[in-house]
């Protein structure tokens, strides 16, 4: 499902959060969003699921187009729009329930009741997250005994398992050592043949590796959306080049 | 010179600190006074007979078991009516209110509330519930009325268990789709749930133990029979108490009796707040 940004303007209250960003992202591609703290590019991931409607005193001007359908639209449903628009956080984030239970409750509170289901659910997005082989014998065990990798992974397998077509990731293995990391990062290689997936990260060779298409965010302000081996190699703006050089930020 | 000052400094420090000590010590020192002589004045009363029996004799002899139950009972009313009342405003306050201003008037009141005397709770109790309800002073009027004086408590400890619960369980729910009221009975409430209950069972702990508000609502000085329905009147520990150091027909003959119900008064109360303590152990590890 491909996304779409126009002209939209963000506000924490009086602060100018999101300044004019206009953006079209592929469906099935990985999508990166790099910039220094503070630039906007959480802020502007989260408009796609409606993350920052629990902020208060926020407020959008501009469209958030997910398909075909602006997404502020009074006529959405807001819970269902995020079962179309998964997220996964930048710390792990399980419920302390077990885990399978932390799988199947995206299926439980969307009205899904039939076990069988469930179960086949469950253990199909938990390989896809490829944490099947690591969990199969403790579905019972608590979330909270697995390791923040594999909580991670947990957590995409969660986001999964109600399948929707846009995955939201939120610097997700910031979190993490480099060997979780590492597999955080084939995954979302893998994820794209199945989904968007749009990404923020820190962490600018993570950026490289995984996306298709890289944007940089400074002050609020897209100033670059491109392929990502054209940010890498040869960006258009200066900003770009001395924040990717390292130079600043 | 120099070395008199530090030694001066130090000398004062410990004093302070062997004060501070001392003074702490004190305290516990205090709570075991209590319980050591109500316990050598009243445990030799203490047997299967005292539990398990009705007084007999003016009060002289036989046991508690009425009041026993009594207790039981109210404790069980009251958290009828404040568990819910007061689960469901703790939420609201935690999870739903927007305004600021509203929650802090709530929370101001709440506090307020209970800061009222208790007496004062039991007259209020008497002229609501048992005269303007028609109740009559009965275990309905002595429940609510004790449920009224448990709610802030169970507001509180609710708010505050919530107030515990990461936010970011609260993101995951409703980014796979759950609507808020989902979210809260599905994940925010189960993990909520061992705090708040340390809070019920100090509640109950509290309320077991109050004589005021049940005075005038629901206290009866003797039955000879446990309570059929909720419009009975019921006997209860900390009245019964108060009426055999008080009014007994034989005050020196009832004076063991006193104890005895001290004992048990007590002791529900120390078993519910270690209870609570275990429950909060148990479930956050």
């Amino acid at each position: 499902m491909k996304l779409e940004a126009k002209n939209v303007n963000f506000f924490y209250g009086d602060f100018h959060a999101l300044k004019d960003i206009n953006m079209q992202i592929d469906s099935n591609s990985v999508t990166a969003f790099i910039g220094p703290s503070g630039c906007g590019k959480s802020t502007f991931l989260r408009l796609f699921n409606r993350m920052n409607d629990l902020i208060d005193g926020t407020h959008l001007d501009g469209e958030c187009i997910v398909g075909d359908q602006n997404i502020y639209d009074k006529s959405v449903s807001v819970d269902e729009l995020r079962t179309t628009v998964g997220m996964v956080f930048q710390k792990p984030n399980p419920f302390p329930k077990s885990i399978f239970e932390n799988v199947a409750y995206g299926l439980r509170v969307n009205g899904v009741n039939d076990k069988k289901i469930i179960i086949e659910t469950v253990e199909k997005s938990l390989k896809q997250a490829a944490l099947w082989e690591e969990v199969k014998d403790k579905l019972k065990k608590s979330a909270f005994e697995l390791s923040g990798g594999q909580q991670q992974r947990l957590c995409i397998a969660r986001a999964l398992a109600i399948s929707p077509s846009v995955l939201l990731m939120d610097e997700p293995a910031s979190a993490l050592d480099p060997i979780s990391t590492s597999k955080i990062e084939e995954l979302i290689f893998q994820l794209k043949h199945d989904y968007t997936v749009v990404i923020v990260t820190h962490n600018m060779q993570q950026a490289a590796r995984v996306s298709d298409k890289t944007g940089f965010f400074m002050l609020g302000e897209l100033i670059e959306f491109n392929d990502t081996k054209k940010i890498f190699l040869n960006p258009d703006k200066e900003q770009t080049q001395n924040y990717i050089t390292g130079r600043f930020g | 010179m120099q070395h008199n000052k530090f030694t001066g400094k130090r000398a004062n420090q410990a004093l302070f600190f062997t004060l501070f000590r001392l003074m702490s010590y004190l305290v516990v020192g205090i709570l075991f006074c209590i319980i050591g002589f109500i316990v050598i004045r009243g445990i030799g009363v203490i047997n299967w007979e005292f539990l398990t029996t009705a007084p007999k004799d003016g009060m002289t002899k036989g046991g508690i078991f009425p009041a026993i139950v009594g207790t039981f009972y109210l404790v069980i009313g009251s958290m009828i009516v404040a568990f819910p009342i007061g689960v469901m405003s703790g939420i609201y306050m935690n999870e739903y209110a927007t305004n600021k201003h509203i929650v802090r008037v709530i929370r101001v009141m709440t506090n307020n509330l209970g800061g009222i005397p208790s007496i004062v709770f039991g007259l209020f109790g008497m002229s609501l519930f048992v005269n303007k309800l028609h109740f009559g002073d009965s275990l309905l009027a002595g429940s609510f009325t004790l449920g009224l004086l448990a709610l802030p408590l169970i507001i509180r400890v609710t708010e505050e268990a919530l107030k515990a619960i990461p936010d970011t369980y609260r993101q995951g729910s409703l980014a796979l789709g759950a609507t808020k009221l989902t979210t809260i009975r599905k994940v925010i409430l189960p993990a909520a749930f061992p705090n708040v209950m340390t809070g019920l069972i100090l509640s109950i702990g509290r309320v077991s133990g109050e004589t005021a508000p049940i005075l005038f609502t629901a206290a009866a000085y003797f039955l000879p029979h446990l309570p059929t329905s909720v419009f009975d009147q019921v006997m209860a520990l900390p009245y019964h108490l108060y009426v055999i150091a008080t009014s007994g027909t034989d005050l020196e003959a009832t004076r063991p009796m006193a104890y005895g119900t001290a004992i048990v008064l007590i002791a529900i109360v120390l078993i519910m707040n270690l209870l609570a303590n275990v429950v909060r152990r148990r479930f956050s590890k």
